[in-house]
């Protein structure tokens, strides 16, 4: 029993390690612009552009996830098929990818010379240096994040709650509706804070992809860097403000998620 | 209505191929090891597993046909599946999970009609309480008034009373059968307990590695086990051995620890050799005193069980047996765990069935 004695302190001392390092850096932003830094930030109509527009993008590239992504993961985690793996391993790509490469593969897709670049055009659809490049940008960082939650979400599901609708009458798609998703809530909701999260902080491949113009595709994260270069801070107090939006995105989300009552009823 | 329910389907390990019958008003308990296929049976009959051939039907309508290429989806069939762990959903209240059943119903009266069903099982005070608040029983009971308010066609139960203690299991048995016996129905119960086939099943079928291997009323299977897993699954002791017809007309079976006993059973050849445990007598070591019983052998009793007015007794010898003696013998022997005794049946309480 004794020679254990220094284990549960060094959990702790590896704890105590890893949160100073990873709250640090938080803690500095906060230090170095006091909160009249902070609201001179928010007096910056280019800064109050950024937000609105890093907001509303995200939102919609988050919506567009939810809605193709949750009946894709619904479909990887219900089905057994030969390529299941491999299809999981392709969408979990994205994760590994650096954001540039992901902002060079976007242009090479969409770009004007790219893939579909003349297709686009002859749709009459511009893509690049747009906002909806923006778009698309955050829509193809964020979606693995909610993807993977909800196939995991998905897969834990008890199998035999989904039979059990079966036999009651309902079909596939009432089934999905009715429990599968109510049922699989929490971690269909962790996995949207995960993906609003990197939505939100993505900076490399919009920038490689929609560039870094006020008001059409300049993110907060984008905005910053600009700032870096010529004012630190006002970089700092604008760094401070995204970090409050994300940290009351991800607390909003843990709220909902203690709150419903899927999360009470799954041991 | 009657349920026709025949599959031939592989399984992984295991190949099932079994055909039943079930009369309206019938109950059949379906019993067997684990991996036997029996919940596999009731997934084919509930549309949950597609075999490679088989049919099912119900009365006049046909669920399933390979046949002729009809394969209806599970809502299509109308059967009340009670789960083992009974399935609940976790995020619905007992009345919502019953109204779940109810969607075909005016969307006014589900939650009235939720509720009655649930008053039916006596669970009306419950009616808002989530599945995790639930006790075994409680959730056994809100699967059933679900199952059943789906106005099924079918009833099939797998394992219905296997997650609950020993305390509740008894009046779930009751009130189950109670169920089952005003129910109009053919039903299928899957079960691993012998009493509890006997008690809900009219007719129970044993089924071992995907085969019917005996099927009948319990006290025909109790009285003629087809199968040492047959007798082993009625509760009677079974003993291994090699059986011999004997010029009297009886059998001699040698024992795999050597000792002989005798059945007025025919048979010759590797047999499984059963006896029920209440026909054991138990004497004290020494030479037999009782004329008419041929058959004895020598054990230490290993263990003493009372079970109400009797005791199991566990005996240890070349050959392990179970004997029912009354606490009366117990005394008079003043038998504890350790001591010598001779155990006796008759030739006529021992039961021969060939053994591969």
């Amino acid at each position: 029993m004794s020679q254990a004695r220094w284990f549960p302190p060094l959990l702790a001392v590896a704890l105590a390690v890893a949160l100073s390092f990873l709250t640090l850096p938080i803690v500095a932003i906060f230090v170095d612009s006091g909160p009249a830094e902070l609201l001179s930030s928010l007096d910056d109509a280019a800064a109050i552009d950024a937000l609105t527009l890093s907001l509303w993008t995200s939102t919609v590239a988050l919506v567009i996830i939810v809605v193709v992504g949750t009946p894709a993961a619904y479909l990887l985690a219900t089905r057994r098929f030969r390529a299941r793996n491999v299809l999981i391993t392709l969408i979990e790509l994205p994760l590994v990818l650096p954001p540039a490469v992901a902002g060079i593969g976007l242009l090479a897709a969409l770009g004007p010379n790219g893939l579909f670049g003349q297709a686009l055009d002859d749709a009459g659809i511009r893509v690049v240096l747009t906002t909806l490049s923006v778009i698309l940008a955050l829509t193809f960082v964020a979606a693995p994040f909610y993807l993977r939650q909800a196939e995991a979400a998905f897969s834990a599901l008890d199998r035999s709650w989904l039979d059990a609708s079966r036999t009651l009458g309902a079909g596939e798609a009432t089934t999905f509706a009715r429990v599968a998703i109510p049922a699989a809530l929490p971690g269909l909701i962790a996995g949207l804070a995960l993906a609003w999260g990197r939505a939100l902080g993505e900076f490399g491949a919009t920038l490689m992809f929609a560039g870094s113009f006020r008001g059409v595709t300049q993110t907060v994260p984008l905005a910053i860097y600009e700032r870096f270069a010529t004012d630190f801070t006002a970089a700092l107090g604008l760094s401070a403000v995204l970090v409050a939006v994300s940290a009351a995105i991800l607390m909003t989300v843990k709220l909902a998620t203690r709150a419903s009552p899927a999360r009470v009823l799954t041991r | 209505m009657s349920l026709h329910v025949e599959a031939v389907a592989d399984l992984g390990d295991l190949h099932l191929d079994v055909a039943f019958d079930i009369p309206a008003r019938q109950c059949l308990a379906l019993a067997g090891p684990s991996g036997a296929g029996k919940s596999s049976l009731l997934r084919v009959a509930a549309g949950l597993l597609q075999p490679t051939s088989g049919r099912v039907t119900s009365g006049d309508d046909v669920w399933l046909d390979t046949a002729r290429n009809i394969n209806r989806n599970p809502e299509e069939r109308r059967c009340g599946y009670v789960f083992q762990d009974y399935a609940l959903f976790p995020h619905q209240r007992s009345w919502q999970n019953v109204a779940y059943a109810l969607r075909d119903r005016p969307r006014a009266v589900r939650q009235r009609e939720a509720r009655g069903w649930l008053a039916r099982f006596g669970l009306e005070h419950l009616a808002d309480a989530r599945p995790a608040t639930l006790s075994g029983g409680e959730r056994q009971r809100v699967a059933l008034a679900r199952a059943l308010a789906r106005r099924p066609d079918v009833l099939l139960l797998d394992e219905p009373l296997s997650a609950l203690d020993t305390r509740t299991r008894a009046s779930a048995q009751r009130e189950l059968a109670d169920v089952l016996r005003v129910t109009e129905v053919p039903a299928i119960v899957v079960t691993h307990d012998f009493a509890e086939a006997a008690l809900l099943g009219d007719e129970v079928a044993v089924i071992d590695e995907g085969r019917v291997v005996q099927q009948g009323s319990a006290s025909q299977l109790a009285a003629r086990p087809a199968t040492a897993f047959v007798a082993d699954f009625t509760g009677a002791v079974v003993l291994h051995g090699t059986a011999t017809p004997a010029p009297d007309g009886t059998t001699i079976v040698t024992l795999a620890g050597g000792h002989q006993i005798r059945s007025t059973d025919r048979a010759a050849g590797p047999v499984a050799a059963t006896v029920f445990p209440w026909e054991i007598t138990i004497e004290a070591a020494g030479p037999a005193t009782s004329q008419s019983a041929q058959n004895h052998l020598k054990a230490r009793v290993q263990f003493i069980t009372t079970i109400g007015g009797r005791v199991r007794l566990g005996l240890a010898g070349t050959e392990n047996l179970i004997a029912e003696v009354t606490t009366t013998a117990i005394a008079d022997l003043d038998l504890q765990p350790g001591s010598h005794v001779t155990a006796t049946w008759k030739a006529t309480a021992t039961r021969l069935v060939p053994h591969a």
